[in-house]
């Protein structure tokens, strides 16, 4: 075997294949790699972009901490992934059974369910706002007084602010999740169909004791993607109330962006990181736990 | 696509006959064709009704149907005088550099650690997949940072250009990770054939692993153009100058100064080009078939 020398490596591919990795380690180095690691250096600095950055410890973390919207953001971002689990969660899994079940023309269903998520969430936001307007001749209280219901405040109350919020994000998001179900479906093991009815299984009872239990990898992956999702939500709260009324839609990731981009004086870089920090390693830890929790109901 | 008998067999052909379960599934189904209509189209058809609609009868009568006639100079007046036209070519320009740079970088990048496979191939890989766990928030401080003092390159910024955009758009792990899947499931016999032929690295990628990497290429392609066409926060912060800014960033600046009518018909405009691109490409978008087959491997 030949000594490995610059020339033989050269002569042998190797350096064509770092000509081949050129591109895609100056995008990950640059705008991936050396960012995260930025990111952490930063959270431990105070870093006003005119002079150098100091070293402050962990002040930035406390700050944070001790933030009297802090306890209001987590509160708030804990309360739409909430209720975006409790809305959002059913209704894909129940449309996409029914679904599965059409026997013609079933690709006009599927495609009127994803149809939302193609359009630009900034669009669907903006038209949604348009919906909610809050005098009786808005869009959605003019269909409500059809039913004699109303009229609703919607954006303009606390108490109603955040569900709003979370009924466009699951009208936004909820075909995306259809379609995985649809393709999840498709892989349940039809035989224990016909050996239940057999043994005259109702149609619930075949849903709930072979479906179910057959999707349950995919039921708790979409979850906990679900959940890691709606943790870091910021378009709603940002175009639709800039976490308004009274601070009732302010989520972690808008008091992130205030902490970075909200003051025109100048960004205070080291929270947003500590911040940004913060959620990162909850979620984190969070996956590893929920991942633990349900190993042995997942693979059972 | 009508499936005949069949269906995933949850509910037997004997079951089926029953007038009950016909009966009662068949109504549930028809509530959901009715749902789905209601939601999954509706805000679309209300959005296109009133783009063309007076701003006047909008307000007064959101849901009437053209109670004083069509105001089509909305869509006009829309793309001149609001230069909805100017903010579409820029997103159509920031979505075609994005995904430049996404495809260059997954394909070569795919290329390299799936069929060149060198030693540090696994090392590379394991930090492409780690970037997959990091939050994108987590990056956002740092690169906005890096765009307004790039290292290196000092009294120099990339605000207010385009790269700004483009660039990062490269770091897709998720593309990488698609495309180099896709990479190893190609038979090797005919990479060693080239090889014998006299086909080096470059021939080998350009005449051989692009041609046979069409579908997955395709698949990217698409996810690229409709995120980069979706995304709001990056280009936000970037792109200050309004005559730079894409559609997305625009829309909610323009809200303030123009008629409800035509800024909803601002709004449809922007809506166009992804409902368009999504019913030509339904196939790629529904059967998952790209992504999940990519996956699944």
């Amino acid at each position: 075997m030949p000594r490995r020398t610059p020339v033989t490596w050269v002569r042998g591919g190797g350096l064509t294949t770092v000509l081949f990795l050129i591109p895609l380690l100056f995008a990950f180095g640059a705008f991936s790699w050396y960012p995260i690691v930025r990111t952490v250096l930063m959270s431990l600095q105070h870093t006003n972009l005119v002079q150098p950055a100091t070293w402050v410890g962990f002040k930035n973390f406390e700050q944070v901490w001790h933030d009297p919207l802090f306890p209001v953001a987590v509160k708030n971002t804990a309360y739409f992934a909430g209720l975006a689990l409790l809305f959002g969660y059913p209704i894909p899994l129940v449309a996409a059974v029914l679904l599965s079940e059409v026997r013609k023309r079933r690709g006009i269903y599927s495609a009127l369910a994803y149809l939302p998520v193609v359009i630009p969430p900034v669009v669907a936001v903006l038209l949604w706002k348009v919906f909610y307007d809050a005098s009786s001749a808005g869009a959605f209280n003019t269909m409500l007084h059809w039913i004699h219901l109303g009229p609703y405040p919607w954006l303009q109350s606390e108490q109603w602010a955040m569900p709003s919020l979370v009924l466009e994000s699951t009208w936004a998001n909820a075909g995306a999740t259809v379609i995985i179900y649809l393709a999840a479906l498709t892989s349940v093991q039809t035989e224990l169909y016909e050996a239940a009815s057999v043994d005259g299984a109702g149609l619930l009872r075949k849903v709930w004791h072979i479906t179910l239990p057959q999707l349950r990898g995919i039921l708790l992956v979409t979850m906990i993607l679900q959940i890691i999702g709606t943790a870091q939500v910021f378009l709603e709260p940002y175009l639709f109330t800039a976490g308004g009324p009274a601070n009732a839609t302010l989520t972690v990731l808008l008091m992130i962006y205030n902490y970075a981009f909200g003051n025109s004086l100048g960004g205070d870089y080291g929270a947003a990181t500590a911040l940004s920090l913060m959620l990162a390693g909850f979620l984190a830890v969070f996956s590893l736990i929920y991942l633990r929790a349900t190993r042995s109901w997942s693979t059972r | 696509m009508s499936d005949g008998e069949g269906g995933t067999g949850l509910i037997s052909s004997s079951e089926w006959r029953k007038p009950t379960v016909r009966w009662s599934i068949g109504t549930l189904q028809a509530l959901l064709l009715v749902a789905l209509v209601f939601g999954g189209l509706g805000p679309i058809l209300w959005l296109a009704k009133s783009a063309i609609t007076p701003t006047i009868d909008t307000i007064t009568h959101p849901m009437g149907l053209f109670p004083h006639g069509a105001a089509w100079s909305n869509l006009k007046e829309a793309w001149t005088t609001v230069h909805v036209g100017l903010y579409f070519w820029n997103t159509v320009v920031i979505a075609f550099g994005s995904w430049a740079s996404q495809i260059v970088v997954a394909t070569t990048g795919g290329f390299a650690l799936s069929v060149l496979r060198p030693k540090y191939a696994k090392l590379i890989n394991g930090l492409l997949l780690t970037t997959l766990f990091v939050p994108a928030i987590v990056l956002l401080v740092p690169l906005y940072i890096e765009i307004v003092h790039p290292p290196l390159f000092h009294h120099f910024s990339l605000i207010d250009s385009y790269w700004a955009v483009w660039l990062p758009a490269g770091a897709s792990a998720f593309n990488v990770v698609l495309v180099k899947r896709f990479f190893d499931n190609l038979p090797r016999e005919i990479f060693e054939a080239a090889r014998i032929d006299g086909a080096g690295p470059f021939r080998l990628f350009w005449s051989i692993v692009l041609p046979m990497s069409k579908p997955i290429i395709g698949v990217v392609s698409i996810f690229a153009v409709l995120a980069s066409w979706k995304d709001f926060l990056w280009p936000l912060l970037v792109l200050t100058n309004p005559n730079e800014q894409p559609l997305s960033v625009r829309l909610p600046e323009i809200q303030a100064q123009t008629s409800l009518g035509v800024f909803l018909a601002a709004m449809f405009i922007a809506c166009l080009v992804p409902i368009a691109g999504f019913l030509v490409f339904q196939r790629s978008f529904l059967r998952g078939g790209g992504l999940g087959g990519a996956i699944k491997g």
